[in-house]
This record gives C-alpha cells, sequence and structure tokens, in this order.
C-alpha cells in the first residue's frame, strides 16, 4: 500500500487498514485436524463460503480456530479476525462475543462493549461500518454463524 | 452538472435534456450527484410516467370492467389503450394478444403453464440457452419436474455469443416443443439473432419464446418481423413502473391456451360447476389487473417513442464503446462478453478485488452499480466466477459518468493493490 491515507480518505473509513490486510492475508487459513469440529457456512445471497474448524481443550475451551473460504475481503477479512480473538475462549463465551459482534455490525454501536471481552470487541470494531449497508452485514457475520454451528455439532448454518 | 456535462452523441439527441425529465437524477448520493449505473436492474422514471400515475389517481380512477360508472368506463378506456400502445411499440398485430402480467417473470410462468402444462407435447423439449436469467430457467424446470419435459441448454462460445451450432444441433432431432431464450443477455450484453432463432425453430417444428426484458429497452423490437411466437418484458426497465409486465403471443396460441390463474375478469360466466372462460387476453388477466401500473406504462411507451427508440440505441452504442475501452486501460479489469452485437450492459471483475467490494467502494463514490450473480448463477458458472460487477446504462447515461466510473474503478484497483 503505497497510496496511504489522505487520497483514500472516502474509502478508508469502511475498509479500514486491518480488514484490508486480514482480507489479503487472512490468519489461521487452514484446515484442523479431526477429532476439530467443523462446520460450513453459505451466504445463498452472493455466493460467500467458509468453513470453520474449532478444537476445544480438556476444559472445553477453543484452543485453535482456522477457516477456509472465498469471499469478499469484509467476509474474509471477518473470519480471520474472528478465528484469532475466539482463541482462549469457552463455547459460552465465543457465543457472547458472537451476539455482541452481530449487534456490533447490525447496528454499529454496541451498548453491551463495555461489559464483556471490551477488548475483543474493540478489535472487531473496525468492521462496524457496514451496519451502513444491510446486505453486506451478512458478510460479516458468516464465520461467526459457521462457528456457533460448529461449536453447536452441526454441519452448515447459513445466513438466511 | 460537471459530472453530466457531455455533448450529444447521436444526432438530435439532448442527453442533458432528458436528463432533467428525470427528478431522481438531481438526487445526490454521500454528498455526490448521483451516477446510476444500474438501469438493467430497474431504470428510472421521467416526469410524464411520474405525472401520468398520479393524474389517474388525482383525476380518473376506479376499478376496470366492472362499473357501470363514468369513472370505471373512463378508467377502463385508458387502462386497455394501454394495450394498444404496447402492441404498436413491438408491432403486434392485435391489442389482444397483449396480455398484461405482474412483470416478465410471472409473463413466463405463464407460458410455462398455459402453453407448457396446458398445450405442448409432453414428449417434447424445451431449449434454453447458457446465459439465461433465472426467470428464463426455472419456469421450465417446474415444467420438466411437473410432466417429465427434457430441458436442453444450448451453450455460448467464448465470445459471449450463442453456440450456433450447437444450436442447430439440439434442434436437429425434431424434438424440441420449445425454444425459449433470451433476445439480450442481462450480463453479457449480447443481442441474440432473433430472427435467424425464429426461424431455425419454426423448421425444426419448435415454438420461440424471446425474454425480451432487456431488449425491448434498448432495441426496436418487431414480433412479426422477428417471426416470434411468444416475446415477454417488463415495465419497470422500460422507464415504466414496477408490478407489469408483458406478455405478447400469437392470438392464435393465446386461445388454444387454457388460463393460467382463475378468478374475477377472466371469465365470462360462472355458475358452482363450470365456468367459462373470458376472451383473449383477459382469459388470462384473473383479479384487478395493475391498473395504475398499465397506464405508467403507456406513458413511458409514449415518452420512449418520443425520445426515439433507434436514438437510444444509438447513444448507448456509444457508451458501450466508450466504457469497454475505458475499462480495457485499466490494469487487471476483465469484461465478460465480447458479442458483436451488445447492448448496454458492461458485467466486469477486477483481478485483486471480490464484486461486492468493489460495488462498495464504487458506491463510496457515489456510483451504482449492480454485484453479484444477477440472477445468472448457471452462466456464472460458465465464466468461472462466483459474482461480477455490472454497469448497465439507459437514455439519461452521459459519457461523463463512464468516466467518472472509469476513474472510480482506477482508483479502487489502487485501494487494493
Ligand atoms: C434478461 C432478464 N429476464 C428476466 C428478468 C426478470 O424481470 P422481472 O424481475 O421484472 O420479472 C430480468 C430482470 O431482472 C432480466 O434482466
Amino acid at each position: 500500500m503505497t497510496d496511504a491515507s489522505a487520497d483514500f480518505a472516502d474509502l478508508r473509513d469502511l475498509y479500514q487498514e486491518v480488514i484490508l490486510d486480514h482480507g489479503r492475508h487472512p490468519r489461521n487459513f487452514r484446515r484442523l485436524a479431526p477429532p476439530a469440529r467443523h462446520a460450513r457456512g453459505d451466504n445463498p445471497m452472493c455466493g460467500d463460503r467458509v468453513e470453520v474448524w474449532v478444537r476445544l481443550d480438556e476444559q472445553d475451551r477453543i484452543a485453535d480456530a482456522a477457516f477456509e473460504g472465498r469471499g469478499c475481503a469484509i467476509s474474509v477479512a471477518s473470519a480471520s479476525l474472528m478465528t484469532e480473538t475466539v482463541r482462549g475462549k469457552s463455547a459460552a463465551e465465543a457465543r457472547a462475543l458472537a451476539d455482541a459482534f452481530r449487534s456490533l455490525v447490525r447496528t454499529g454501536r454496541c451498548p453491551v462493549c463495555g461489559a464483556v471481552h471490551a477488548e475483543d470487541l474493540e478489535r472487531l470494531r473496525p468492521l462496524s461500518g457496514v451496519a451502513e449497508y444491510p446486505s453486506r452485514v451478512k458478510c460479516a457475520t458468516l464465520a461467526w454463524h459457521a462457528l456457533e454451528a460448529a461449536l453447536a455439532g452441526e454441519a452448515s448454518a447459513t445466513t438466511e | 452538472m460537471s459530472r453530466a456535462a457531455t455533448a450529444a452523441r447521436a444526432p438530435g439527441f439532448d442527453v442533458l435534456a432528458i436528463r432533467r425529465e428525470f427528478p431522481i437524477l438531481d438526487e445526490s448520493v454521500r454528498g455526490k450527484p448521483l451516477i446510476y449505473l444500474d438501469s438493467a436492474a430497474s431504470a428510472q422514471k421521467p416526469r410524464a410516467v411520474i405525472e401520468a400515475m398520479v393524474h389517474a389517481m388525482e383525476h380518473q380512477y376506479a376499478n376496470v370492467h366492472r362499473g357501470l360508472h363514468w369513472m370505471s368506463e373512463r378508467t377502463t378506456e385508458a387502462f386497455e389503450s394501454a394495450r394498444d400502445a404496447v402492441a404498436r411499440f413491438l408491432n403486434a398485430p392485435s391489442r389482444d394478444e397483449i396480455v398484461f402480467t405482474k412483470n416478465a417473470t410471472e409473463a413466463i410462468n405463464l407460458v410455462a403453464h398455459a402453453y407448457g402444462r396446458g398445450v405442448m407435447d409432453p414428449a417434447k423439449a424445451v431449449l434454453i440457452s447458457a446465459m439465461e436469467h433465472h426467470a428464463n430457467i426455472v419456469p421450465w424446470q417446474l415444467l420438466r419436474d411437473a410432466r417429465g419435459v427434457e430441458l436442453r441448454v444450448c451453450p455460448i462460445t467464448a465470445e459471449g455469443e450463442l453456440d450456433w451450432e450447437a444450436f442447430e444441433r439440439l434442434l436437429a432431432d425434431g424434438r424440441v416443443g420449445l425454444v425459449a431464450i433470451t433476445h439480450m443477455s442481462n450480463v453479457l450484453g449480447t443481442v441474440t439473432p432473433a430472427e435467424r432463432i425464429a426461424r431455425a425453430a419454426h423448421d425444426a417444428g419448435a415454438l420461440v419464446l424471446f425474454d425480451g426484458s432487456q431488449a425491448a429497452v434498448h432495441r426496436r423490437v418487431d414480433v412479426q418481423a422477428i417471426g416470434a411466437d411468444f416475446y415477454v418484458f417488463t415495465g419497470h426497465k422500460l422507464y415504466g413502473p414496477t408490478g407489469i409486465g408483458v406478455l405478447w403471443a400469437r392470438a392464435e396460441l393465446l386461445e388454444r391456451m387454457p388460463p393460467f390463474l382463475g378468478g374475477g375478469d377472466m371469465i365470462a360466466s360462472v355458475s358452482f360447476e363450470r365456468a367459462e372462460w373470458a376472451r383473449i387476453p383477459h382469459k388470462f388477466e384473473a383479479g384487478t389487473p395493475p391498473i395504475l401500473e398499465g397506464i405508467g406504462l403507456a406513458a413511458a411507451i409514449a415518452w420512449v417513442e418520443r425520445v426515439g427508440i433507434d436514438a437510444i440505441e444509438a447513444h448507448e452504442r456509444a457508451l458501450t464503446d466508450h466504457a469497454l475501452a475505458r475499462l480495457a486501460a485499466i490494469e487487471g479489469v476483465r469484461v465478460f462478453g465480447r458479442a458483436q452485437d451488445r447492448g448496454g450492459v458492461v458485467a466486469f471483475a477486477l483481478d485483486r478485488a471480490h464484486a461486492h467490494d468493489v460495488a462498495t467502494l464504487l458506491d463510496r463514490q457515489g456510483i451504482a452499480v449492480r454485484a453479484g450473480h444477477h440472477c445468472a448463477e448457471p452462466l456464472m458458472r460458465v465464466l468461472g466466477v462466483d459474482s461480477t460487477a455490472r454497469a448497465s446504462f439507459a437514455a439519461y447515461t452521459t459519457r461523463a459518468e463512464i468516466d467518472a466510473l472509469a476513474e472510480a474503478l482506477e482508483r479502487v484497483r489502487r485501494f487494493f493493490a
């Protein structure tokens, strides 16, 4: 990225550097071997597709999370950031984070953010700009739906 | 103003004057003048259409074909005269051959039911192409599933044209009963050789339906010169209102087809034992029709005729050539479709960016394009992509808007570089 800030100011507020970075170089972009839990997520509206794997340790905490898939920068960046933020969380904590994140990207605000996982949600906040584009909120939430499905032992989730 | 300013290309065609007839073009999006390059999804409406509908609601409105009172008689006249406007627009021999539907999709479903299930020999096949809109795929799949009718798909060439050799091969066994094919692709812009298709279909013993949802907006359509059996289009893409579409079919076919939907207005008489159908086209128009939409569509057609469909075509051709040249000059942009004969629709992809990101980033710059599968998922598979972005042009589109698109796209490319 040579052409940094000013020239792209009008584009940057939605596509912040962290989104471009994770969109271009997704973290944890790999599969986990069984017995890791696995689910796929489909967004039939736009063809985005993601597969999520989670491995739980003996205390039922997420020891590792990974994904593969294809889609827009928002959906890939969101999946990538998710795999980083859920590590070390219990299933219940991950679900609570998913709920808070959904509220963040649907409304652009997050009333509960101060209370739970403040730091994690701060990391995810760059995605909140999609609230302006209802049709793209699903890009941001797709991986989280798949994660919840995997934790629940379901094979797949769709955004519909 | 500066973004819209451009010299009229077609003689006598004053795009700035045309733009002044479209109130919505004065709107701003994100503080920038709206650059609306999504007319293939739905066109904006000129004041003439808006006023015709408002005028009807304010001065001359009642249900049609029912009241014996003054308002109903006048409204019936206005609505029925919309059939004359459509018949003239398509050069159809008779207003009785014009059936109003909700949209093009319903018109195709009507044919799939009333002709496909009601008249066609189930041993016959339906032949579509690989570049159809879902509206011209799914009704035939439903027919196939209900009646076991075979569904054949004609491939397209690398240029995005109908593969003519394959087309003839697929007709060769004489088992095709109906060819249902787009007259212009909403993704590739390809205009299909309608007369040649109709001739080949007829020679093989098949009837032919054209999905004119795109073509009718950009070209002069003459159903008799084409030799079509069915022709459908949709009002909202033709500068008219939503909620109205058109099926034209030869009277003799309409006579043989059973009704599609049952109810009021489509009957001559009803007892609890049986009903007698109204004469065509009313047999196919159950319930209160889209009255205001019919009046709006008539106004839209009058507007297109006043501007001149040939002038619109010439204007859009110049815009399309310009757009293709500008996009070709941007590194990493791929345009889908290189048909010889094409209309004002350009689908493209940027190699480093997903179509949805491209569309959103263009929107940030005040430019409306569509991104997605364009209701043509099978075609996306043929093209080897999940989705594309698409810019589409109309009578009110300017060369400056296309330049703005090219510049904005260049920024998007650099943004993702
Ligand atoms: C080629 C084509 N066919 C059919 C349709 C369906 O039109 P409507 O949704 O108005 O029925 C469209 C537009 O979406 C189209 O572009």
